[in-house]
């Protein structure tokens, strides 16, 4: 059983304090829902969690070589197929098999086309099944039903029950109800005081 | 590591990779060369080994910015930086995905090209050597070059300002071996240098350009 368990973290972004005395634990089966503003700091926390960026102050637990991210960005190639793409991640993530993450997002049918010739939508759940082939127990999700219609959404909503169901853990950043069973960390709650209650607003 | 050097290599062979191009810009440039200073035989098999390594180094310079703004945009950089591979890693596998497809292809094709600037006979032998030595060196300091400018909107010309001073060395020691090699001089002095130049960047330069990336992801 994994947990993630963050202490008095504060982070910043660009030099603006953003959160601080930030304080939650989640366990292994259990999902945390990110709720807050544009701009207060969702995104910023997530990239320090994955260790893409220093944190101010706090402690992080496990580090990073047990949690996935997964950005607004989903990393495709355009050039590569499907397969081939998640076949690139499964390699640097030490897996083998995509059949399996392929199958839990409907992506079969569309193996073999490139990932340019996909939708905003299939591109996603491409990016998403790519958490499935890294095998880390915590994922840690960046509004991640952007342009997944409703069977996509409830689609992913099962997969993640599934990852929890096998002891995984989630922290997810969102605005929709993805209808899990998962408390809801207002991240607005620890918004940094002074410098970026003034620029707060400009950082989307 | 081997699957980060096998997908790039993949991304710059299929459409819009850029294979090939930086050979086409080598091509041209030296084919350019006798129409600008005339088509003097002994005036073009001069200054041949010069042409011929600023050409490689200009045509290497072309793919550069490719190495990390690609995937910088699509998002995949920040994933390598989560994934169990260490940064030093990524730079490293980059820099030889981008030796494969520009430099190997220039080192091949110079002697040939050489014909067209008449190049003396032992002169081919040389460029061949030095361009396999040196080579390697342009693409690994190309790489930090690109990590350092990761995190700029059209960090090209920078680019281009930063690396070209540091690949003055490779380019002395690289023409200076062929030009002894051609006047029948001993080239191993200057051949040496270079190699110590190449090895000396592989050692060092995975570092630089992993902690170059770190600071650019922030």
């Amino acid at each position: 059983m994994v947990t993630l368990a963050v202490e008095t973290l504060a982070v910043s972004r660009g030099g603006l304090p953003l959160l601080e005395g930030l304080s939650f634990g989640v366990a292994g089966g259990e999902a945390l829902i990110l709720r807050g503003p544009n701009g207060s700091g969702k995104t910023t926390l997530l990239r320090t969690l994955a260790g893409l960026q220093p944190a101010d102050a706090g402690h992080i637990a496990p580090g990073p070589e047990a949690l996935a991210y997964a950005a607004h960005a989903d990393g495709l190639k355009p050039t590569l197929t499907v397969a081939e793409n998640l076949s690139f991640w499964a390699a640097m993530f030490g897996a083998r098999a995509i059949d399996a993450a392929l199958d839990a997002f409907d992506l079969g049918p569309l193996r073999d086309r490139p990932a340019a010739s996909l939708s905003a939508g299939q591109k996603r759940r491409v990016g998403l099944a790519r958490l499935l082939v890294t095998g880390r127990p915590v994922w840690l999700l960046d509004e991640p039903t952007v342009s997944l219609d409703t069977a996509a959404t409830a689609a992913f909503a099962d997969v993640v029950r599934a990852h929890l169901a096998r002891g995984g853990a989630a922290l997810i950043a969102t605005h929709i109800d993805l209808g899990l069973d998962a408390p809801v960390l207002d991240v607005a709650r620890f918004r940094a005081t002074a410098p970026a209650d003034r620029f707060g607003a400009a950082w989307a | 590591m081997l699957a980060l050097f096998a997908r790039d290599l993949a991304l710059a062979i299929r459409a819009g990779g850029g294979f090939g191009l930086a050979l086409a810009f080598f091509l041209i440039l030296v084919t350019l060369v006798p129409f600008g200073v005339g088509p003097l035989p002994e005036l073009l098999s001069r200054i041949a080994p010069g042409i011929l390594w600023v050409g490689a180094l200009l045509a290497s310079l072309l793919s550069l910015d490719r190495i990390f703004a690609l995937d910088r945009e699509d998002g995949s950089l920040d994933l390598l930086a989560t994934a169990p591979i260490p940064l030093e890693a990524v730079a490293l596998a980059k820099a030889a995905a981008h030796w494969v497809t520009t430099g190997l292809p220039l080192t091949l094709a110079a002697p040939v090209l050489g014909v067209l600037l008449n190049l003396p006979a032992p002169g081919h032998l040389w460029l061949l050597v030095s361009l396999a030595l040196g080579t390697p060196a342009l693409s690994m300091i190309g790489t930090f070059g690109a990590a350092l400018t990761v995190g700029l909107k059209r960090g090209g010309l920078l680019l281009s300002l930063l690396v070209l001073p540091l690949y003055v060395p490779t380019l002395i020691f690289g023409a200076e071996a062929v030009a002894r090699g051609v006047a029948g001089q001993d080239a191993t002095t200057p051949l040496l240098l270079q190699g110590a130049i190449t090895a000396g960047a592989l050692a060092i330069l995975p570092f630089a350009a992993a902690a170059a990336l770190r600071i650019n992801l922030r």
